[in-house]
């Protein structure tokens, strides 16, 4: 077995500022290996590649790769190195140049710096097409080639450079069935020449499909290294999202709220769509409830909740507030009616990074009382001082931009942006991801807090204890679609694995 | 007192003010009366404050005033309006045109205005729903008015360069009788109190940055990112309006092909010197009017060293390349790791003193 190991990461540790993406992570790939790289968002899948591929250096850990016949420790500087070395990577968006040939972007950047011989390239350019069966010409604009194409070609860039390791960072996303199909009879052609692959990836079925063997992150540690072929995926799943399946008796059961059928929910929808989330589904919460939605990465949980916002174009359906029918057709239209919404992706959607800590918290209060009644300063300074103190926000100042804070503290100005307006719906969709253990513990405390004061929230993690903890409701979501309800008793992590995989009958 | 020099050091206006001081200083070693006033008499028989200083201000008060637009729509699009310049050439045209067809009166002016500053929002808004609906970015969205807005300044007077003189157009573009300022100063003083007025009693300033930080947060927020856009563009041609027709009272006839020609390059500069990155964002606006000042006391500086006009444009860019590399990160960063170090060494003297 260990003369067949073409790479063998040991220990190894990275930190972010406020974050431990990785910690003690061991990943082994065999020559011919298919090895899929799996764990939900923030569990570190994208720090080991990048640990990798040089474009982070490591904090500890050794990474020894196969040169030659012998096992040799090498020290990844750059991305360029790890080319050299062998490891070559294709990332989930094509980094080829579009309005180049595709026998430029094979040859673009590589080898010394001599004048081209356009017809030699366009030679071996072909010779490469036609070794791997792909169904372009050499002389084709890559930007009229199908994005499977694009994709393939980006594969024989990087598979003709002598690659020992080839890592496809999500290669699949973006592609159809049948392109898929023909990546795959690819990668299962590299295999058989001894190139081991490492397959970064959440799709269930097609992980098991190609891959030999699997490791699994969490919350940046290791999981555990897998048979694929002896892996049911009900225990995949657990192992993604929480602890091994028997283990539940440390979670805290929540009392359900007294539900009385009379007391109407705060809020009610009903045939909800919008552009990203096209599949209308209703949805009612109740006054300090917390309910969570749960799926894979994927399933449409984030997209439903940003319809309730109306983050996105609303396409349809019935919205009660309290009863009362409401028009939500804009963000504004749902914060004046209460609802708070933490979105998913901090540094994208949430924090305006150069702003200064106080500007971020006030920004939602002040965009409802409107462009023509600003905040003197002294309100706002009063305002964000009562919330850095209340949330321990750890900044210089109120006046510091929020981008030098940690992922923790900028998360908790986000949440303090949404408390000051006092909703009485927040939602809160990823509200622990990246950040430490110790604030994620801070922000789960909170979450029950402003349940018992009367506020319904929902919460969405990708870690389901964190959720079993939290929530009296949960929804499960697969595909796109609500799959089912769970509370009380039935609320447990068997259920909801068994749910999500969509499979109980077969497996259970 | 230490605390107010750090935050004064991280605030933008730190470059622009030590360029203009750096300026000062220059002009004060090669010619201690180059900034002196004196009070003349001009040729209408007025007692006037007259010298470098007064020229200085009252020559950028067209690129200042179309900076402050300037700096909106760089801040919250994330790009510039390069059609500026030609604008100011229509507004004007329609000012001059509207005055030629009455007898000129205090009414008529402020109609003329009137009228110049509605067609300059309308063609600015024309830029912004380019810019903020169909997403094109700025420069090659104003490109279209850049090229096309000088022509159509030639039509609006039938392709003349028709002048207009009137003692209360002289007055305007000169100095008001009995006050020793140039007016163009002091229409750019009220300029400057309304514009703080209105960033202190409304969210401008706050939402504008946040759309062009982040116009995804922004639109969570419950902020409408077109709007504030569209609103830049309405400032902007307010703007553009008034140096327009400031210029066209200055010299008292519009001239579409030369009036404010390449001012928008000046207006651009001058933002980027006032700390406004010109990739959007946090933004100053009286950066940016420092900036114009900037620029101005730079061409005064070198008329005054008796440089030829031709070669003006030279000697600038070549202090503008030095003002905007001070002004770059890299830089930046060198000095504040460079200060630290001395700072640290006094620390670490301080505690071996008392130590020993």
């Amino acid at each position: 077995m260990q003369d067949n190991v073409v790479l063998s990461m040991r220990n190894i540790s990275k930190s972010f500022p406020g974050v431990r993406a990785l910690q003690n992570v061991d990943f082994t790939l065999r020559k011919g290996e298919i090895h899929a790289l799996m764990g939900e968002n923030g569990a570190g899948k994208s720090t080991l590649i990048k640990v990798l591929t040089g474009v982070y250096p490591k904090d500890s850990g050794r990474i020894f790769l196969d040169l030659n016949g012998g096992l040799k420790e090498i020290n990844v500087r750059s991305p360029h190195e790890a080319q050299t070395l062998g490891i070559s990577t294709v990332y989930q968006e094509i980094t080829l140049c579009p309005n180049l040939t595709v026998a430029e972007n094979m040859f673009i950047g590589r080898g010394n710096y001599r004048l081209v011989n356009w017809r030699t390239m366009k030679k071996r350019a072909t010779e490469i097409l036609e070794k791997f069966n792909i169904p372009a010409r050499a002389t084709q604009q890559l930007d009229t080639c199908s994005i499977a194409e694009q994709q393939i070609v980006a594969i024989a860039r990087a598979v003709d450079m002598d690659c020992k390791v080839l890592i496809l960072d999500e290669p699949t996303s973006s592609l159809d069935e049948q392109e898929v199909e023909k990546l795959f009879s690819l990668m299962r052609d590299l295999k058989s020449r001894g190139v081991g692959i490492i397959f970064v990836t959440h799709f269930l079925e097609q992980m098991y499909e190609i891959s030999d063997t699997v490791t699994v992150l969490r919350n940046g540690e290791l999981v555990g290294e897998y048979e694929v072929k002896n892996l049911p995926r009900v225990e995949l799943i657990s192992k993604m999202m929480g602890k091994d399946l028997d283990d539940i008796s440390a979670i805290r059961k929540r009392k359900l709220p007294d539900e009385k059928a009379d007391t109407s929910p705060v809020y009610e929808a009903v045939g909800l769509s919008s552009t990203n989330s096209p599949n209308a589904f209703d949805f009612k919460i109740s006054k300090g409830e917390v309910n969570g939605f749960t799926g894979l990465l994927g399933s449409g949980r984030s997209e439903s909740v940003r319809a309730i916002f109306a983050a996105d174009k609303i396409t349809g359906g019935k919205v009660k507030i309290n009863g009362k029918e409401v028009k939500i057709r804009k963000p504004k239209d749902a914060m004046m009616q209460g609802v708070g919404y933490l979105p998913e992706d901090r540094k994208r959607d949430g924090i305006v990074e150069d702003l200064s800590v106080r500007e971020n918290i006030i920004l939602a209060l002040q965009s409802m009382k409107g462009f023509f009644r600003p905040f003197s300063k002294a309100e706002a300074e009063a305002f964000a001082d009562k919330y850095i103190k209340l949330l321990g926000i750890k900044t210089a100042s109120m006046d510091t931009p929020i981008k030098s804070l940690s992922g923790g503290n900028q998360q908790k100005a986000i949440l303090a942006r949404w408390l000051l307006t006092n909703p009485q719906y927040l939602i809160l969709d990823e509200p622990t991801r990246g950040i430490d253990v110790g604030t994620k513990v801070e922000i789960q405390k909170l979450i029950l807090k402003l349940a018992e004061e009367g506020v319904s929230v929902t919460f969405i993690s990708s870690e389901i204890e964190e959720m079993l903890r939290t929530c009296s409701r949960l929804i499960v979501m697969r595909d796109r679609k609500m799959v089912g309800e769970l509370k009380g008793e039935a609320m447990t992590q068997d259920n909801i694995i068994h749910m999500i995989a969509g499979e109980a009958e077969q497996i259970g | 007192m230490g605390n107010g020099i750090r935050k004064f050091m991280k605030s933008q206006l730190v470059i622009p003010l030590l360029s203009l001081l750096l300026l000062v200083i220059f002009n004060l070693i090669r010619d201690v009366g180059f900034f002196s006033i004196s009070i003349t008499t001009n040729n209408q028989g007025h007692r006037v404050l007259s010298g470098n200083l007064i020229s200085i201000f009252n020559g950028a008060s067209a690129i200042a005033i179309i900076s402050i637009g300037m700096t909106l729509i760089t801040s919250c699009c994330k790009g510039q309006d390069i059609s500026v310049a030609a604008l100011a050439a229509i507004a004007g045209s329609v000012f001059v045109s509207v005055l030629r067809s009455h007898e000129i009166t205090i009414p008529v002016i402020i109609l003329a205005f009137v009228f110049s500053c509605l067609v300059s929002v309308l063609f600015s808004l024309f830029n912004g729903v380019l810019v903020a609906v169909f997403k094109i970015q700025p420069m090659i969205a104003t490109l279209i008015l850049f090229s096309a807005g000088r022509s159509i300044a030639y039509w609006i007077n039938g392709g003349a360069t028709p002048t207009v003189s009137s003692p209360l157009l002289a007055s305007i573009g000169g100095f008001i009788p009995g006050i020793p300022i140039p007016t163009p100063i002091i229409i750019m003083v009220i300029f400057l109190v309304l514009i703080s007025l209105v960033l202190k009693l409304t969210n401008l300033g706050l939402y504008t940055q946040v759309v062009g930080i982040n116009e995804r947060t922004a639109h969570l927020n419950g902020i409408n990112p077109v709007l504030m856009k569209l609103t830049a563009f309405i400032i902007s041609g307010v703007c553009v309006a008034m140096a327009g027709c400031i210029t066209v009272c200055r010299i008292g006839l519009i001239n579409h092909e030369t009036l404010l020609l390449d001012a928008e390059m000046d207006v651009i500069l001058a933002v980027a010197i006032g700390g406004t990155s010109l990739g959007g964002g946090r933004f100053s606006l009286f950066g940016s009017v420092i900036g114009a000042y900037i620029i101005q006391a730079l061409t005064v500086t070198l008329y005054a060293m008796k440089v030829p006009s031709a070669a003006v444009k030279a000697y600038k860019a070549v202090v503008i390349i030095l003002i905007v590399m001070i002004n770059s990160p890299v830089v930046k960063d060198f000095f504040i790791k460079l200060y630290r170090k001395l700072f640290k060494k006094q620390v670490e003297t301080k505690i071996s003193i008392k130590a020993s």
